[in-house]
């Protein structure tokens, strides 16, 4: 059954607090999830007051000052800080809730009132706000995210005309940070065999690509009520997404492709 | 201790040969004939209100009438069964209730509609 009570060592305790320097005018606070699986401790909000005079505009500005200024023992993954990398997705929120998002897209002044961060849901955490991401990256490498063809290039490239190429817009731009992937629910429940919106969102960007030759296997490997029929056309993925991206609608076109074949 | 890869984990026992189409294709066709087949069944059953049992039995013996609940009982357990199959599949994963849980509710899906199916020809023939 779907567990509702957390496990005990999931509950999660208040924990040490950090002031804000003497004479911040403009202070936020950030309550941040800790995790350190050596402790062997349960997971504990820490408070960080910051001084947003001396900080960059972004939550990702504001965890880097922290573990510069405040406590260098925090983890998070961090690198491009402009939205490419897809390192820095955490669920970040107020005091209410929160979604899944990029910390260094992420203006501090959009969010009301003390900030929330916790790592991204229902993965396995190896500390603070690094989540485990083995599982989808498997899931990646299954669904083959490569050019596959048959024809032997030809001298140059392997051309497409304009209207070919545009099919693949909303597709490309993905960064795999996967904060579609873990604000599923049907992925939190069944993460196992459910690939998940970002991982589908990929397979239909080789689907939709005019150069590759594969697109009658990729549609058989994806015709499973659980591998690609677990999404329920829950929308949390199209209404999370940093990038602006449409995961339910790849989803939906291969459904369409499914059905279109039968 | 385990050591099995997380893609041997991810790829499981592989794809189901029954396909997923299938299924999601027939709940949507359920439920599209489920519309027309509701709203006509909520309207008759309105205007049955306060009917004696002869008035019932002359509805039901109106073939297109015993037509389209035989119809409509058919999609009801159809599309009824086919759902709740995906919300055991959803949320039930200890492996003995899971399966009790599927086979109930298929047997369950077919006993009742059957026994409806029965009970509308009865009427309709009149026995």
């Amino acid at each position: 059954m779907v567990e509702f009570m957390l496990p005990a060592n999931s509950k999660i305790s208040e924990g040490k607090s950090f002031p804000a320097p003497t004479g911040a005018t403009q202070i936020k606070k950030f309550k941040i999830y800790r995790f350190d699986p050596d402790s062997g401790e349960n997971p504990r909000w820490d408070t960080f007051e910051v001084d947003l005079d001396t900080c960059g505009p972004m939550v990702l500005d504001a965890l880097i000052k922290i573990k510069n200024e405040m406590d260098s023992t925090l983890a998070f993954r961090r690198s491009c800080r402009e939205g490419v990398c897809g390192s820095c997705a955490f669920n970040i929120g107020d005091s209410v809730g929160g979604t899944n998002t990029l910390a260094c897209t992420k203006p501090i002044k959009e969010i009301k009132g003390d900030i929330t961060i916790s790592p991204l849901p229902h993965l396995p955490v190896i500390k603070d706000l690094v989540p485990d991401l083995s599982v989808p990256y498997a899931q990646y490498t299954s669904i083959k995210p490569w050019l596959q063809a048959d024809t032997p290039p030809p001298p140059g490239e392997r051309l497409q005309s304009p209207d070919e190429r545009e099919e693949l817009d909303g597709l490309w731009e993905c960064i795999l940070c996967f904060s579609c992937q873990t604000s599923c629910p049907s992925y939190w429940w069944n993460g196992d065999r459910y690939l998940g919106a970002a991982i589908l969102l990929q397979a239909y960007r080789w689907i939709a690509d005019s150069r590759d030759e594969a697109t009658d296997k990729r549609l058989d490997d994806l015709d499973d009520p659980f591998r690609l029929f677990r999404c329920h056309t829950i929308m949390n993925c199209t209404a999370t997404c940093p990038k602006g991206l449409n995961p339910g609608k790849a989803i939906a076109e291969i459904k369409t492709a499914l059905i279109k074949r039968r | 201790m385990e050591f099995r890869s997380t893609l041997s984990k991810v790829r499981g026992r592989g794809l189901s040969k029954e396909g997923g189409t299938g299924h999601w294709w027939a709940e949507r066709m359920t439920a599209v004939a489920l519309i027309p087949l509701t709203i006509w069944f909520v309207i008759s059953a309105l205007s049955m209100v306060g009917a004696d049992y002869a008035q019932f039995r002359a509805w039901i013996g109106d073939h297109g009438n015993a037509v389209l609940l035989i119809l409509l009982t058919i999609a009801v357990y159809h599309h009824g069964q086919l759902a709740l199959q995906v919300i055991i599949e959803d949320y039930i994963h200890h492996e003995v209730a899971h399966f009790t849980a599927l086979i109930m509710v298929k047997l369950g899906a077919v006993f009742l509609a059957v026994y409806t199916i029965f009970a509308v020809a009865r009427l309709a023939f009149g026995s």
